[in-house]
């Protein structure tokens, strides 16, 4: 290595040369810097909307937020953040953009100045976003439903262009990833040679292109029908309102696949690299990432099985969620077959790594629950949906996005952290997350009704230990959250290869220079090919 | 700054194929977004078979056929004005450009006489002759105002495109051995067109 | 990778021959729209149209001498597309 070489750090400084910038790297880190805030600030959203669940306000005390709507402004801030401007954008904006060129060897993506774009068009979104829920009560909740939408006094322009805006922001990462795979991977670097974090960033592209315009325009069809009432959606001009459901999810439950694919593929890379292990059914676990992207397509109408549709496309529906949970389950055995016999080394990513797939499978199994028609219908609507997806969206795709960050800090940032603060904070995490999301569902099968301000005072003891295990999760995720930040810039110099990983990023410097590689990397035959000495 | 900027250049290689499948993807997303819309007609043409005929009687169809042709043959001179660019031609390719220009106005136009037939007769949105219709009959022109509506949109903006590759070449930027751009701008008036193949059928000719 | 591929060119009498032929295709599906064939009007309108849009994918869009992997994107998306259709179509087909 050139030791003279500059990183892509310092081969510039000052404002407007990381405003104007088409490194992928400093987009990478300009999405991580957004997406930190955002994460911050939804959480604190989050703690005040378990403090106004702390006590039943039947009882005595009164309600802390003094209401229902500052509740309900809270609650959609909460999940509109959370949703549009942390999970969607987070690994693939922030660890996709840094390391998906690098890993297949190329220097940058395959158009640079669209990547740029879209960070511009996420930004924008985010504004509108928050202007719009700041300046007045959206009443509508975060999916817009017909008629009340199209008829409600709030003013809908704002959140809606601010939805369109971060899917073109997603529509645009997705291309450049697709195109990048296709026409920068290196010589040597074959399809099959591509670690799984590019094959789940591709298929996320994949579903980013395909499914994306369709919520795109559906919202454009509801801004019409507001102001020119153009009649699709509204029944007493023979529209269907559940056509506007229909399209709504044909997006938004891929969506959720957009947000939880680059997640399996972060674990699909530490879960190796800490067993010093070959990744056990590389093809496969390729595979299963396509297939669900492809399958995810099939299963939208399980959010409208208590909306009137017909049944018998209730029970394909139903009957088809099950299909999904094939090519998940498959990535689960086998990074466990992975670790099996391997040489475990317990670093703070592969324990957010095992976090990872101890929470997803329990996400996983509930919604298994979900899928089921005739056990939807009774949980529908309850907490038990809310401790669901918390399970599969934050103790999976938050947790990976943590357990991606501790594993690619020192590369990005070249500096280590204190990995016995890190431990702490993993386990406080892990305690308070199931003590609060835990609670929920048992909450949610004893009938608690998700959304609501208030509850009959016996659930108050589980809402309780729900609140406080908010504090405990919180607590370990701020320690963290600023723990790295003081590392970004007091930690110690990190080396260029820290956990012995052998996928391309770690050939190069600490951080990387402008170029990605001073020197060419060597490709290996196949991907998390560890020698025997090692493995010992 | 200008170290940055130096090697950032570097970063700009041109790749006619990356540009080619880039555009595809973006392709897709029109597709998608006017297929969406298809969705909706397709599902309430279901619902509303006799009210959607009876929609496609107010139709003019002598002036939807002229529209479909005035289209088709934009299409056949845009891809020859790549075709030419191709073979070296340059002012060929310039005047098959204008040619495509003066037929996506036509479209316009005639788009235009059709639209205010219908607005002349009470039929437009907002219009407060339309809640007499019956139901399926307002879905259908609802439909049928949305969807040649945002095909007209993109009408113009493949026009402008056009006018903006037509100085592009002019000017000497694309040329023989730089056609990414001029190709692009053709695939997207071939969509176009081909949504237009979906939409005229749909809406003029089931009755 | 820095310049256009000198690839095949189509001479401009096919470009004008698919053009006939979608003009041709225009006139049939304008006759037959006057015939009255009761359930298969639909059908012959979305058959003749396909043909048509198939043409000038192929030969417009030059994916006939394309790399053969934007085709196969192009099924994905279509495969995608006709998914969609299929499964909103059995909810309004049993309602």
């Amino acid at each position: 290595m050139n030791p003279d070489s500059k990183n892509f750090y310092e081969v510039a400084r000052g404002l407007t040369s990381w405003l104007f910038t088409t490194d992928h790297k400093r987009i990478g880190i300009l999405y991580l810097i957004c997406v930190m805030t955002f994460f911050v600030i939804a959480a604190l959203l989050g703690i005040t909307i378990r403090l106004e669940l702390f006590s039943s306000n039947s009882e005595a005390g009164g309600s802390l937020l003094g209401g229902g709507e500052i509740y309900n402004r809270i609650l959609t801030l909460h999940g509109v953040i959370m949703i549009f401007l942390f999970i969607i954008p987070a690994i693939p904006g922030v660890f996709g953009n840094f390391f998906l060129p690098i890993m297949i060897g190329a220097e940058d993506v395959s158009f640079p100045r669209i990547n740029l774009l879209s960070w511009y068009c996420y930004i924008i979104g985010a504004a509108l976003a928050l202007f719009a829920i700041l300046s007045g009560a959206i009443d509508t909740g975060w999916t817009f439903y017909v008629p009340y939408s199209a008829k409600t006094g709030a003013n809908l322009i704002l959140p809606l262009s601010a939805a369109y805006m971060l899917g073109w922001s997603s529509i645009l990462t997705g291309i450049n990833f697709i195109v990048t795979v296709h026409r920068l991977r290196a010589k040597e670097m074959k399809m099959f040679r591509m670690p799984l974090f590019v094959w789940a960033s591709y298929a996320t592209g994949w579903i980013q292109v395909i499914a994306t315009p369709v919520v795109g325009i559906t919202l454009i069809l509801l801004l019409l029908e507001r102001f020119l009432g153009i009649g699709i959606f509204d029944p007493t001009k023979g529209g269907d309102p559940i056509l506007y459901q229909h399209m709504f999810w044909i997006y938004s439950h891929p969506a959720v696949y957009v947000m939880v694919l680059p997640a399996m593929g972060v674990v699909s890379e530490i879960i190796p690299t800490f067993s010093r292990k070959t990744i056990f059914g590389y093809s496969f676990i390729a595979w299963s990432t396509m297939a669900i992207a492809a399958i995810g397509s099939l299963v939208w109408a399980h959010h409208m099985f208590t909306s009137g549709m017909a049944d018998e496309s209730r029970i394909l529906f139903s009957f088809l969620t099950f299909f999904v949970a094939v090519p998940s389950a498959v990535k689960i055995f086998n990074w466990l077959a992975t670790m099996y016999k391997g040489s475990i080394h317990l670093e703070p990513p592969m324990i957010f790594g095992l976090i990872f797939v101890l929470l997803f499978s329990i996400g996983g199994f509930t919604g298994l629950m979900n899928g089921t028609l005739s056990i939807d219908i009774h949980i529908h609507d309850t907490a038990f949906v809310v401790g669901h997806f918390h399970y599969t969206m934050f103790g999976g795709v938050g947790v990976m996005f943590f357990g991606a960050l501790l594993y690619w800090f020192p590369k990005m940032f070249g500096r280590n952290y204190n990995k016995k603060i890190i431990y702490l904070c993993g386990f406080l995490f892990f305690v308070g997350f199931n003590m609060l999301y835990g609670t929920m569902k048992w909450l949610g099968i004893q009938g608690m009704p998700r959304r609501y301000a208030d509850y009959v005072p016996e659930y108050e003891f589980w809402n309780r230990v729900a609140t406080v295990g908010s504090w405990v999760m919180v607590g370990g995720l701020f320690l963290m959250i600023f723990h790295l930040l003081y590392s970004v810039f007091k930690g110690s110099k990190a080396e260029d290869n820290p956990w012995e990983g052998t996928t391309l990023e770690w050939q190069t410097t600490s951080p990387p220079p402008l170029v990605n590689f001073n020197e060419p990397p060597q490709i290996p035959e196949k991907p998390y090919d560890y020698p025997e000495e090692v493995k010992s | 700054m200008s170290e940055l900027a130096a090697a950032e250049h570097g970063h700009d290689h041109y790749d006619p194929e990356a540009n080619k499948l880039g555009f595809w993807l973006f392709l897709f997303t029109e597709l998608l977004l006017f297929g969406t819309m298809f969705i909706a007609f397709a599902m309430y043409q279901d619902m509303y078979k006799i009210e959607f005929i009876e929609g496609t009687h107010h139709q003019n169809i002598i002036l939807g056929t002229v529209n479909t042709i005035v289209l088709l043959t934009s299409s056949l001179t845009m891809a020859l004005a790549i075709q030419a660019l191709r073979r070296g031609l340059k002012t060929l390719s310039i005047a098959y450009m204008a040619f495509t220009i003066v037929c996506s106005a036509g479209f316009c136009v005639i788009k235009f006489i059709e639209w205010s037939a219908k607005y002349h007769k009470g039929i437009f949105l907002l219009n407060e002759n339309m809640d007499t219709l019956p139901k399926g009959e307002q879905v259908y022109y609802g439909l049928y105002f949305t969807m040649t509506g945002f095909h007209a949109f993109h009408v113009l903006v493949g026009a402008l495109l056009i006018i903006w590759v037509m100085v592009a070449v002019a000017k000497g930027k694309v040329h023989a051995k730089r056609l990414s751009f001029i190709d692009n701008v053709g695939l997207f008036w071939h969509l176009v067109d081909l949504v237009w193949i979906f939409l005229f059928p749909l809406f003029y000719l089931i009755r | 990778m820095s310049e256009d591929k000198s690839e095949h060119i189509m001479p401009v009498i096919g470009y004008v021959g698919i053009w006939l032929c979608l003009i041709f295709l225009t006139g049939v599906t304008v006759a037959v729209s006057f015939v009255d064939m009761q359930n298969l009007t639909l059908f012959t309108a979305l058959f003749v149209a396909t043909i048509k849009s198939t043409l000038v994918l192929l030969y417009f869009m030059h994916l006939r001498h394309d790399q053969p992997i934007i085709f196969y994107m192009i099924l994905a998306c279509l495969g995608s597309y006709a998914v969609f259709v299929i499964l909103t179509y059995s909810d309004y087909l049993y309602r």
